[in-house]
């Protein structure tokens, strides 16, 4: 009996949960052909093909293109991210990885060097079929120093990318990586094909998924229809769509009810409860990675001195927080940013407000009172400056000063956030812990917002990466939440919902929740009810 | 004719440097804002590394007057440049939507002026009546409410409620011309609710103002009618001031009207001038600039010969 099969056993028989099935079996390297019926209760009614799907996204602008490097907002995501084209893996609803453009795929026991086994039915729209070549040059297009890619943070650790004859592709990265697979997911790592150059034409926007882009107008819409020889079966049900850039929340709103368009994404949560009136509306709520932080940078006074961050982090009332900004539709946050649907999500003690504990930490870090400015604008969050301004007073009753200093929307990535000492911070999450805590708390990393460098914590993320054993991994990914959130610059009072919403003729599986609009795979995932 | 010949070339030799100090201006403006494309762009994603491979490849390094007159030789060749963030030309990128701003605003004025004249002559032939009363403080009513908020009342009754129109104006390059008509009066009917007022007290006013004039008592006198009197003896002498009131609202349709676009989704100049001053795309927000200076120049032009043909006084110094 096969590792594998022993625990499929296991699974069935109820040993261990689906969730721990599926890590292990990754784990091993296996990718899931999942048995069927394994999973009982998931197994919605069969999609049926057919019909024209509209959907209105909050996102879009005139400034928008097709090239995978640029995309980074909800409507490229949801459009050519997931629409038109296909990645190596796809991150299941379950939050767990699966197979798409990759059969399957091993690790070498240091997780250095990654050989993936690619499908040999694929065909782009223009009719080439897709071979190790065009998945070489749809990664180097985020690759290198002449590149503007969004991704190119994400596989900088690639040192070589082989080809071994025309299905198989060899990844040799810098250092030992478990999660690599799930990093292929990443939107912007579309696959296209190589022209002679061995570049992709990035401009075209021909990929392999299943719609085809028939017209493309930047901020205004995009009309696809489906690709024919596309190779799946189970994704793909609808003949044509169309997504439209609808950025007003009223008139997106509107468009649904007025049955315009058949889904819509961020709803107003501030009339959820009247739009739950709707017989014709359903409304989707999903609780992913995305969050909310106030970052403090922690090698500029006071925010230096831990006693400092402590208190700060006690005279939050993130229920508070919750309920007002997010009008409950969110999930506290205990300062670390690994969300619940994460697979390693650690069940720490969760944060309160505690009036006693700010007065002990100021005591401890030789402070009596407490004056700090805190920079935010709603370009980081919807409500950033809200959320700011219930701080001010949460803190005040403590003892803590602190001065909101409401900065410009505009140029706030780059004026604002790390450069001031303490600012509001939005976070898409990361579907791996590994992911995450390279992106923004390792020593070093380009967005480490708050310039945390923990010895520990640098030690564990370089183990955890290469670690193959999963009880391993969680024990140091425990360690690592307990020290980002004992000891880091980030406060994180709140993880936010998506909060969709489609008529009722729409129909769909579980949802992903690494994004909005299940994972911003509605296109390829949902269907028609007949 | 000759001097109007006359009138016409030296106001336009006046509004290229017009249209050149709008340029500069907007130019200017632009390149105070904090941040540049590359930083817009990338947002929360952006690099060092990126940013810098980014200006390097679109020549945001280079100096900014290098930059300025860069554009300028292009534009004077008639060549609009290409645009930073997507690398279309401009000119594709704004001829479907000028397009579409021109035929929402030539509705909406095809409703609105005469509707408002009508009103306007009406009100002066019925002055003080309960009409008058009527038709004043509805029309101020309507332009006192803010755009959005009258285009959320009328979608909510004519689209939510009785089905009758559409509430998104997504209307394309390939829409039918009835298809698009349809589509677009909702968005028209509420410009129409914001530019009555002003043109309709206008006509109202100027007619007004008139009808105390010598040569209209002469008339009264004479025994005539007063609605002769008002078409064939006041208004004639009205039309300058309507016309200037007229083309006032006519530009203000063509380049202010960014919240009912974005109500309505109706793909049209204004979004793409805020986007485009959002992602400091100056090229385009210089190409939008431009069109929107040539509006005003152009109709202000018009409004003018408007006057000067309909009461040659005009042309003769006192």
């Amino acid at each position: 009996m096969t590792e594998y099969e022993k625990l499929q056993q296991q699974m069935a028989s109820g040993k261990i949960s689906r969730c721990e099935f599926l890590t292990r079996a990754s784990a091993l390297g296996v990718a899931m052909a999942l048995p069927a019926g394994l999973f009982s209760g998931t197994a919605a009614a069969a999609p049926k093909k057919g019909g024209h799907f509209r959907v209105g996204m909050g996102h879009g602008s005139t400034t928008d293109s097709q090239d995978p490097a640029s995309w980074e907002n909800g409507f490229t995501q949801l459009t050519f991210g997931y629409g038109t084209n296909n990645h190596l893996t796809e991150i299941l609803p379950n939050g767990q990885l699966g197979p798409e453009l990759a059969e399957s795929w091993e690790a070498s026991p240091d997780a250095k060097v990654w050989t993936f086994t690619l499908r040999k039915d694929v065909e782009f729209h223009n009719g080439k079929t897709m071979d190790a070549n065009d998945v070489i040059a749809s990664l180097n297009h985020h690759r290198g120093d002449k590149t503007k890619s969004g991704a190119k943070a994400i596989v900088d650790g690639i040192i070589d990318l082989k080809a071994d004859g025309k299905n198989v592709l060899v990844v040799t990265m810098k250092s030992g990586n478990a999660d690599f697979p799930f990093v292929l997911n990443d939107y912007h790592l579309a696959i296209q094909p190589a022209n002679k150059d061995g570049k992709i034409d990035a401009k075209s926007g021909v990929g392999c998924g299943p719609f085809v882009v028939q017209s493309y107008e930047p901020g205004v819409n995009a009309k696809l229809k489906r690709h024919a020889n596309y190779w799946r079966s189970d994704y793909g049900h609808f003949d044509s769509a169309e997504v439209l850039t609808i950025a007003d929340v009223a008139a997106r709103t509107n468009a649904l009810t007025t049955g315009e368009v058949d889904a819509i994404d961020r709803l107003d949560i501030k009339t959820l409860h009247l739009l739950k009136r709707n017989k014709n509306v359903k409304i989707e709520e999903t609780s992913g990675t995305a969050h909310y932080t106030f970052a403090m940078l922690t090698d500029v006074a006071p925010f230096d001195n831990n006693h400092v961050r402590l208190a700060l982090k006690y005279a939050v009332d993130r229920k508070a927080l919750l309920q007002n900004v997010l009008r409950g539709h969110g999930v506290l946050g205990n300062d670390h940013p690994i969300g619940q649907s994460n697979r390693y999500h650690a069940d720490l003690p969760q944060r309160d407000y505690d009036p006693d504990k700010v007065k002990f930490h100021l005591k401890k870090a030789g402070l009596s009172k407490l004056k700090v400015d805190l920079s935010a604008a709603d370009a980081a969050f919807t409500g950033a400056v809200d959320a700011a301004i219930l701080y001010k007073e949460q803190a005040a009753k403590v003892g803590i000063d602190i001065n909101v200093i409401r900065e410009p929307n505009d140029g706030y990535w780059s004026n604002v956030w790390m450069k001031k000492p303490w600012c509001a911070v939005y976070w898409g999450g990361r579907p791996t812990e590994d992911w995450m805590f390279s992106t923004a708390y390792a020593e070093g990393a380009k967005w480490n917002d708050t310039h945390w460098h923990n010895k520990r914590f640098n030690v564990l993320l370089i183990q955890a990466r290469a670690e193959l054993d999963d009880s391993k991994r969680r024990a140091m990914y425990t360690e690592m939440q307990s020290l980002v959130r004992d000891d880091g610059g980030v406060l994180v009072p709140m993880f936010n919902n998506y909060v969709f919403g489609t008529n009722t003729k729409v129909a769909h599986g579980p949802m992903g929740a690494n994004w909005g609009m299940d994972g911003n795979r509605a296109l390829e995932r949902w269907w028609f009810k007949a | 004719m000759v001097k109007i010949l006359h009138l016409v070339a030296q106001r336009l030799a006046l509004g290229l440097l017009v249209l050149f100090a709008v340029s500069l201006i907007i130019f200017l403006g632009v390149s105070l804002l904090p941040g540049d494309l590359c930083q817009e762009i990338q947002g929360q994603a952006a690099t060092p590394e990126t940013v810098a491979v980014c200006r390097d490849e679109l020549g945001l390094n280079l100096p900014a007057h290098t930059r300025y007159l860069h554009w300028l030789a292009g534009m004077v060749q008639g060549d609009f440049g290409t645009s930073l963030a997507n690398k279309r030309p401009i000119s594709e990128l704004i001829g479907v939507r000028l397009g579409n701003t021109f035929f929402l605003a030539g509705v909406t004025a095809i409703i609105a002026v005469p509707l408002a004249l009508i009103l306007g002559i009406l009100a002066a032939l019925y002055r003080n009546s309960l009409y008058d009363r009527l038709i004043n403080a509805s029309t101020l009513i309507s332009i006192s409410f803010p755009e959005f908020f009258i285009a959320y009342i009328l979608i909510l009754f004519f689209s939510v409620k009785l089905h009758w129109f559409p509430s998104l104006s997504n209307v394309s390059p390939d829409t039918a011309f009835g298809d698009r008509l349809y589509h677009v009066l909702l968005p028209a009917l509420t410009l129409t609710l914001v530019v009555l007022a002003h043109m309709m007290r206008m006509t109202r006013a100027a007619i007004i103002n008139l009808l105390a004039s010598p040569y209209i008592e002469m008339a009264k006198l004479k025994g005539m009618t007063r609605s002769h009197i008002i078409l064939h003896h006041a208004l004639p002498n009205a039309w300058a001031p309507i016309a200037n009131v007229v083309v006032i609202n006519l530009a203000y349709l063509i380049v202010g009207v960014v919240v009912v676009e974005v109500v309505f989704v109706y793909p049209g100049l204004g979004q793409l001038i805020v986007d485009s001053v959002q992602k400091r795309d100056i090229p385009v927000v210089q190409a939008c600039s431009m069109i929107f200076a040539a509006t005003y120049v152009l109709l202000n032009m018009a409004a003018d010969i408007i006057s000067i043909v309909t009461n040659p006084r005009l042309l003769h110094a006192r």
